[in-house]
């Protein structure tokens, strides 16, 4: 019955429908999961015409490769990525940011991110996902959202519903900043860690390990002694806490993390640097900055401030 | 009844209720989050009750820690602290490959395997809250010659139905998941249920669970 759809052709490394997340369900077990970069995930909505919170496909590395059957569509990819639109008789090299047409039997060739991790794209029409608890977000850990919960693989189908019509260009002049630093508020079990401990975590650079996910970020680096105890009674966690287990090596909660933990927490990244930690790739190097709570609650202000102009510039 | 409330990161109160854990403290905890969800108030969008902590989510773009405090220093908090409580059986096969951890615990302990599985089988536990990963219940309590602290470094991929220990505590790992339980044996029964919207979770808080060991044969058959 649905006449347009994508035929994915190579699903990329970690390739998810992502929209807002979905909320209210810590206490079962179940983290807000979502965009891993909220205003990368808005923009490229807003883009092709659609509300911010539409379902998109959120790629990490090597994004998939996609032919496109139907009706003239638009797309618009966002993040740092390299890709191609093979058409039948030439080969557009694509800028992130703006809005391109797909027509019968083209295919778009998601290439790689480029020293970054996620990009998203959306497209001027509604992907036919599932919801659960109102969102389609995929946790691939607990198998939850649309898919089925799992990553998009090689060779299905993804049907597109309501195209819209009236397909216009849009643009936005828009180039992503990557940090070295990330401000950081104080964790409740700061003073589990020896004077020398909190110096080196505050002065001392770290590297984010390969084995970092949607999950979690691990780092390495010199080790954070602990004067305390390595284990506190269990109890919740949230995206950008920045645990220390007993090897010394901080772990960073991230958007599917689990939602109870038992290591001490030395600090919570604040919400203004989360969505440019997430795209920080394997061996870039970190510091952490101390923040008060009063500072991170205004520079959050002038993030999203930051956030809604760009969606208004389209 | 909160003994203290501070902030964990700029979009989170964290609810002290105590340092010790037991179900007096707990069922305080449980009371809280409850009669938060009953009020439904505004910017909220998350709770984690733990065993004498409550974390209070809310969305910095609506709320901060301020004023979300002074709403939970003024909530009506209801009174009635009956627990529904149900009696649940979980099966668990020793094998060696399911028992990852076995041979750490008996020289972390200091005693042999059949001595830790004696006291862990039969037991009955409590369930204190849910979480980690969904559906992943935490049991208490485990006697004093049973407990030992995490993995130094936690393992990457602890298999699904993993049954673990930690301190007074015991678990289940719902699917595959990045973990630091001891481990000493698994589980064929579903914990969670993702396509039950409503109650997608076997145990639930304040729920009673016994163990029961099973041979290998039964395991296989449990899974057909």
């Amino acid at each position: 019955m649905n006449k347009n759809y994508f035929e994915i052709k190579r699903a990329g490394i970690n390739t998810t429908f992502q929209d807002q997340g979905r909320g209210n369900l810590y206490h079962i077990g179940i983290p807000f999961s979502g965009a891993m970069d909220n205003r990368n995930f808005q923009i490229s909505n807003k883009l092709v015409g659609n509300e911010v919170n539409f379902p998109t496909i959120e790629f990490a590395y090597q994004g998939p490769l996609l032919k496109y059957l139907g009706e003239n569509i638009n797309f618009a990819i966002t993040g740092d990525v390299k890709f191609l639109i093979r058409k039948k008789n030439n080969i557009i090299e694509g800028n992130c940011y703006q809005s391109f047409t797909l027509e019968n039997g083209d295919e778009l060739d998601i290439i790689s991110t480029n020293k970054s991790v996620y990009g998203y794209l959306a497209v001027s029409g509604e992907f036919d996902v599932n919801y659960q608890w109102s969102s389609c977000s995929v946790n691939t850990k607990a198998n939850i959202g649309a898919n089925n919960g799992k990553k998009i693989e090689d060779g299905q189908k993804i049907n597109i519903s309501k195209i819209n019509k009236n397909l216009t260009d849009k643009k936005l002049n828009y180039i992503n900043s990557k940090i070295e630093n990330i401000r950081v508020i104080q964790g409740t079990n700061f003073d589990y860690f020896s004077d020398e401990g909190k110096k080196v975590f505050f002065e001392k650079e770290f590297v984010i390990s390969k084995l970092s996910d949607r999950m979690g970020m691990r780092l390495e680096g010199p080790k954070i002694e602990n004067i305390v105890d390595t284990n506190i009674k269990s109890e919740g966690l949230l995206k950008g806490v920045i645990q220390v287990p007993a090897d010394g090596n901080p772990i960073i909660m991230l958007s599917d993390h689990g939602t109870i933990g038992g290591y001490p927490k030395i600090g919570v990244v604040i919400s203004a640097d989360y969505d440019k930690l997430v795209q920080l790739t394997p061996g870039s190097k970190i510091k952490f900055k101390k923040v008060e709570l009063a500072d991170a609650e205004t520079l959050f202000k002038l993030y999203d401030l930051e956030t809604q102009n760009l969606i208004s510039q389209i | 009844m909160i003994k203290n409330i501070s902030n964990l990161g700029d979009a989170a109160l964290y609810c002290d209720f105590g340092t010790e854990v037991n179900q007096e403290i707990n069922s305080k905890v449980i009371r809280y989050f409850k009669s938060i969800q009953k009020e439904n108030i505004d910017g909220i969008n998350n709770l984690t009750p733990s065993y004498n902590k409550l974390i209070i989510s809310f969305d910095l773009r609506k709320k901060n820690f301020q004023t979300i405090k002074q709403q939970i220093e003024n909530l009506n908090v209801i009174n009635d602290d009956v627990l529904e409580s149900n009696k649940i059986k979980i099966p668990v096969c020793c094998d060696e490959n399911f028992s990852l951890d076995i041979k750490r615990l008996e020289e972390k302990l200091q005693i042999t395997r059949d001595k830790i599985y004696e006291k862990f089988f039969g037991k009955e536990f409590f369930c204190y809250m849910t979480g980690f990963i969904a559906g992943m219940p935490f049991l208490g309590d485990l006697e004093n010659e049973l407990q030992a602290k995490r993995l130094e470094t936690p393992r990457v991929k602890v298999p699904k139905g993993s049954v673990g220990l930690t301190e007074q505590f015991a678990n289940v790992y719902t699917f595959e998941s990045p973990g630091g339980w001891n481990i000493i044996g698994n589980t064929p029964q579903v914990i969670f249920d993702r396509t039950n919207e409503n109650n997608p979770n076997l145990i639930n808080p304040g729920d009673v669970v016994t163990f029961e060991q099973i041979t290998k044969d039964q395991y296989y058959n449990n899974n057909e």
